[in-house]
């Protein structure tokens, strides 16, 4: 198939572009019925949407193998559906149901899917981080070439953990990736409310970590940082930071009435939506055509129709089970 | 059989364990070059390398969870935290992580991480170094506590926790490491199920775990000279707790004091008569006693410090005391 060049970023097949497309679309699909079932009812809890950052989690799982594991927060629906987990199984679980990844034990913030590496949701700002520092040792321990991505935001970076998992990742030259979202909130509190040094590559670089800031909003500038990142990490090369710039559209939670940040930001923002400026470039370039855009808006919603209909359907956990998997043997 | 100390017993499973799987590392503040602050792993780094035996920066969280990340990455961590007084920096990945992961994940996950810590007072340490707070673990699901007493339990509860797919929590009161007890090289893993007697009696049971089990033996002594037999359990396990054993004892001498090194209020000790309540309280001869400590950080005058912690003393009063709530 014929190379297309698009600029500035690196030459992109048609095939490999409609994946990143379509993930980016089933992300954002997914996350609107999400919003709906929320409000109808059906889902509840915390739900934090990703929507506006689908370029982060559809670009950055491009550059690892099955092999590599991956830790992300409360906000990674997008993370897991880029990793593969069955829509099916993510509505699910936000339905409570025992077909859900976690069994209906976590919910929207706590998706886990042990075959794909996908080590969960974490809700305590900051404390996947040491998690994913665990993995990467094991890893280093029995000397396999693997990658431990872990995802976090902006407010995390203010945590201990943050700086503990950095430095002892960096100490001990661990083959973990550490991906920063900075949509330049933590809930209602503004970057440069939350940190002294604003531009967050330097806390990484002050461990050692060498650490890049790139657009979280092109997907392609995404994949190709995050691929020579995974490169060096998997080379030995110990851990790599990347920030990503990015924004959320939507309020931090379902619960949230957004009263901090200015229409006119939201709307600025906006302008760069990770979906429909990728799409406007492909257009452009001619790699695809609208009807490649519309089959991929249509299989798009053939699937999350299926995933709506299988939670639906899908049985309770009974609740005999309560007590199940707090401990191996007989919970007293 | 030999006499080995606490601390050797404790060494002697490390060593036996890293030796026998070579999933197992140790890791904490001052385990390798230092030899562990209590002296626990000394000689370990030379013989198993800096690999195994890692020394980590003062990042207690992040070492713990670094832990729990090598238990899912399929490793047998075991990590050292100096003392029970600076786990509090790390409780986040102790209670959230550790705890939760196996059932969040829909039992997907496994987390076999072993945590030793040292605890307890009694060194003249002051407030910040003088915790008690195994009884707050033992609050938690999701993990397993234990308090080796004894240095059989010392040597053998290290290598059953090695043993169990979940957390394992061992608190190790910090005065039993120089104390020597008969030691039986061939023993193995200890029972990780069930409290233990330590001395038979039949006018009261004496309930105590960790540090306070050789207070309770004291004040048996004492008791027995008098022509008291009181019989002493060590709970050894604090979670789960072995209810059949306590009960069984209590049924049987109708009086119960529990020593406990924590506070009073909310204490396992708290917990335990609780429990006794629920299931004995028609064959108790008198309400159900506790001896803990005094509601004060733990201050550091010795005669202070020895005035806020339950004594031998104290226990005796408190047994005869129940005996005379019945015998007038
Ligand atoms: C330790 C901790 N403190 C506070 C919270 C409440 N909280 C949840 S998300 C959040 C903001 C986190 O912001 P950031 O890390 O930038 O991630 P984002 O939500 O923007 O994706 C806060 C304060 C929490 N979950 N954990
Ligand atoms: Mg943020």
């Amino acid at each position: 198939m014929a190379a297309t060049a698009l600029s500035p970023a690196p030459l992109i097949e048609r095939d490999h572009a409609l994946t990143l497309l379509r993930g980016m679309l089933l992300i954002r699909r997914f996350e609107e019925k999400a919003a709906e079932l929320y409000s109808a009812g059906n889902i509840h809890g915390f739900l934090h949407l990703y929507i506006g950052q689908e370029a982060i989690a559809v670009g950055a799982l491009q550059a690892l193998t099955p092999d590599d594991a991956i830790v992300a927060t409360y906000r990674e629906h997008g993370h897991a559906l880029a990793r593969g987990i069955p829509a099916g199984a993510v509505m699910a679980e936000m339905y409570g149901k025992a077909s859900g990844c976690s069994r209906g034990h976590g919910g929207s913030m706590h998706l886990f899917d042990a075959g794909r590496r996908f080590y969960g949701g974490y809700a305590i700002v900051g404390g996947g981080l040491p998690i994913a520092v665990g993995l990467a040792l094991a890893d280093t321990l029995e000397q396999r070439a693997r990658v431990t991505a872990c995802f976090f935001g902006d407010g995390a970076v203010a945590e201990g953990e943050f700086h503990e998992s950095l430095n002892l990742a960096a100490l001990w030259k661990l083959p973990v990736l550490f991906l920063c979202e900075n949509n330049r909130y933590a809930m209602g509190t503004a970057l440069e409310r939350h940190q002294s040094q604003t531009d967050l590559r330097a806390k990484a670089q002050s461990y050692n970590v060498p650490a890049e800031q790139v657009d979280g909003m092109d997907v392609l500038a995404v994949q190709e940082a995050t691929r020579r990142a995974v490169d060096a990490v998997r080379h030995g090369g110990g851990p790599q930071f990347i920030e990503f710039l990015t924004y959320r559209f939507r309020a931090h939670s379902m619960y949230d009435p957004d009263l901090y940040r200015a229409k006119e930001e939201i709307a600025r923002w906006k302008e760069r939506d990770p979906i429909s400026t990728f799409q406007a470039r492909l257009r452009e370039a001619g790699v695809v055509t609208e009807a490649d855009v519309a089959q991929a808006e249509q299989e798009v919603a053939t699937e999350i129709v299926a995933a709506v209909a299988f939670a639906e359907a899908a049985p309770w956990e009974p609740v005999e089970n309560l007590l199940k998997d707090v401990c191996t043997g007989a919970p007293r | 059989m030999t006499r080995i100390t606490y601390r050797d017993a404790v060494r002697s499973a490390l060593r036996e364990a890293l030796a026998s799987d070579s999933r197992v590392f140790l890791m904490g503040e001052d385990v390798g070059r230092y030899g562990g602050a209590y002296a626990v792993s000394r000689g370990l780094l030379e013989e198993f390398g800096p690999e195994r035996i890692r020394d980590t920066p003062l990042s207690e969280s992040a070492f713990l969870g670094a832990g729990i990340g090598a238990a899912l990455g399929g490793m047998r961590p075991i990590v050292e935290v100096m003392t029970v007084n600076f786990s509090l920096l790390a409780l986040d990945q102790v209670v959230n992580n550790a705890a939760t992961l196996r059932h969040m994940s829909g039992g997907q996950l496994s987390v076999p991480l072993v945590v030793r810590m040292a605890t307890g007072a009694g060194r003249q340490l002051a407030a910040q170094h003088s915790h008690s707070l195994e009884g707050w673990y033992a609050h938690i699901p999701g993990i397993r506590v234990l308090t080796p007493a004894t240095v059989a339990d010392a040597y053998g509860m290290l290598l059953a926790a090695l043993r169990e797919p979940d957390p394992v929590f061992i608190f190790e009161h910090a005065l039993l490491y120089p104390v020597e007890g008969d030691f039986d090289p061939a023993s193995g893993v200890a029972d990780i199920a069930h409290a233990a007697v330590r001395r038979a009696g039949t006018e009261a049971t004496v309930i105590a775990y960790g540090g306070s089990v050789g207070k309770a033996l004291q004040a048996a002594d004492q008791l027995a000279a008098a022509g008291v037999e009181v019989e002493v359990l060590d709970l050894r396990t604090l979670r789960p707790l072995d209810d059949e054993t306590i009960l069984t004892s209590v049924r049987k001498t109708r009086r119960a004091v529990i020593v406990d090194e924590a506070w009073r209020t909310g204490s396992l000790a708290a917990e335990v008569s609780a429990r006794i309540t629920e299931g004995a309280f028609y064959d108790l001869d008198a309400p159900v006693a506790r001896v803990c400590s005094a509601e004060v950080p733990i201050p550091y005058a010795k005669h202070l410090e020895d005035a806020a912690l339950p004594q031998p003393a104290g226990i005796v009063t408190t047994v005869r005391e129940l005996l005379g709530t019945t015998r007038g």
